[in-house]
């Protein structure tokens, strides 16, 4: 399963993309996978203000409703709207065309995991 | 109810599955494919070409002796010692109070042979059941299920994948019939029956060892046909588009056949007195209390079970199954509402997680084949 090793990630398995005081925030292939086909997806708003660790929307398969949570804080600056006919997107691309949302934070995220350590969770998971 | 075990058992498929990368689940006490791949790829296979399910979890109950056909009368809702030999018939078991106990499939095996097949969660309580109500009937009730493996084939192509590797003649089968044949030279009961809403077979093979060979020999000579192994998850958005209920969601022992709106299963026109008759004779003079109603959503937020049904704002339902139609492209719901409400007339919402997510009554089922 991929894990790219440019980006940072939560053991709830979302991951997070740092660039130019935004992050972009999406679910790691892995929870993709456990989760099945994904047919529906509600992201914040923007201009939302989300807290770190806390739920910031939801991501709803075949079987299953998740909750999505916030790896950062600040504001919600964009969210992708192609996700709502097309959440499958987040099964077919999870690190790429399946982002979330984009959050202008203040400061860095904390504790994120390194691809590797974020391997090692999911393996213990497996 | 199904035994408490520590770890669920396999089935003699099970090191395929793995193989194939399947997502196995514990159902009933079996550790079954829940989905191989995407679900949603397997439901729209088997809408268009074919799925290979493994379904080794049923049970299966025989019923051997020459007043067999009395003793299932007495026992079962259905009319058996009607049912011609070869041929299958739907039916429910109730309790004496007409609560459903278990929907079946009965097949007539021979004129002092029947075969019972039962949901994996209710075995016990079928085979139980049925030993005490035959017990003054000249049979002998057996419970084969450890015995048997069960694979169905479902599609648009399953005759045409099926035909090369069996002795029947696929054209003579009818609709819930069934005979001895062989597939991929294997001896088994082959039946056209199914729970997805399309034609197909359910290849009964004893002994239970030998379904590998026939799942790799349908795959094999499938694959290029569109013929996919399909899960759990498949067959239960598959069934539920057809409007085929699940024991435990649309049946259960607090409901009658009647409530289910299946009231054409009790064969009270059958002579002779069985189990549930005086409930169920009075159920079918009474109005019932619940109705059992299709919903479609406009939105694409799923609807799930146990989520209320409203209407104009009030509670009239719960949602029995719910999930995404993959042939719809939209969520659907079978939910019971009570009996006397109009469904012609108001807004109906469901409540998901406190959202009032707007939905239209439909006729069920919601997909039927063209035929």
């Amino acid at each position: 399963m991929s894990v790219p090793t440019e980006l940072g990630y939560t053991a709830k398995h979302e991951w997070v993309a740092v660039e130019d005081g935004i992050a972009t925030v999406g679910i790691t292939a892995f929870a993709a996978e456990s989760l099945g086909d994904i047919v529906f997806v509600e992201t914040p708003s923007v201009g939302d203000e989300v807290t770190a660790g806390e739920t910031a929307g939801e991501v709803e398969s075949t079987k299953s409703v998740s909750d999505i949570y916030s790896p950062v804080s600040g504001e919600v600056v964009e969210v992708n709207e192609t996700l709502e006919d097309s959440p499958e997107t987040i099964n077919s691309a999870p690190f790429e065309g399946g982002w979330l949302f984009k959050v202008r934070f203040s400061e860095e995220p904390a504790d994120l995991l390194s691809a590797e350590e974020y391997t090692k969770l999911t393996e213990g998971e497996n | 109810m199904s035994e408490p075990t520590s770890s669920p058992r396999l089935t003699a498929l099970h090191k395929i599955h793995e193989e194939a990368g399947a997502t196995l689940v514990d159902f009933a006490g079996w550790l079954m494919p829940l989905r191989y791949g995407s679900e949603t790829a397997e439901h729209k296979a088997v809408r268009e070409a074919a799925g290979l399910f493994d379904l080794s979890h049923m049970g299966e109950i025989r019923l051997t002796g020459p007043q067999a056909d009395q003793a299932l009368d007495h026992a079962l809702a259905g009319y058996l010692s009607k049912l011609k030999v070869g041929r299958a018939r739907y039916t429910m078991i109730t309790a004496e109070d007409g609560g459903v106990l278990d929907d079946l499939i009965v097949y007539r095996l021979g004129e002092r042979e029947y075969l019972v097949v039962a949901n994996a969660a209710n075995v016990s309580v079928v085979a139980s059941a049925l030993t005490e109500r035959a017990a003054g009937f000249d049979v002998e009730v057996v419970d084969e299920s450890p015995e048997y493996s069960l694979i169905a084939i479902q599609g648009p192509r399953a005759v045409e994948i099926l035909a090369p590797l069996t002795d029947a003649d696929l054209d003579e089968i009818r609709y819930f019939a069934g005979y001895e044949h062989t597939v991929a030279g294997v001896p088994v009961l082959l039946a056209r029956t199914g729970y997805t809403g399309e034609d197909g077979f359910e290849i009964f093979v004893k002994p239970a060892d030998r379904a590998p060979e026939i799942w790799s020999a349908l795959i094999s000579g499938g694959a290029d046909l569109g013929l996919v192994p399909a899960g759990l998850s498949a067959r239960d958005t598959l069934r539920m588009e057809a409007g085929m209920p699940l024991y435990g969601q649309e049946l259960t022992s607090d409901l009658t056949p009647f409530d289910a709106g299946l009231g054409r299963v009790v064969r009270l026109d059958k002579s002779g007195d069985f189990v549930g008759r005086a409930a169920l004779e009075e159920a079918s003079r009474t109005a019932r209390d619940k109705r059992l109603v299709g919903f479609v959503a406009r939105g694409r937020r799923p609807l799930r079970k146990g989520q209320d049904v409203l209407r104009d704002g009030s509670v009239v339902g719960t949602i029995t199954s719910g999930a995404p139609s993959p042939t719809l492209g939209r969520p659907i719901a079978m939910a019971y509402v009570d009996g006397d409400l109009d469904t012609t007339t108001g807004t109906f919402t469901v409540d998901v997680r406190g959202r009032g997510e707007e939905v239209d009554v439909v006729e069920l089922p919601f997909y039927k084949r063209r035929s």
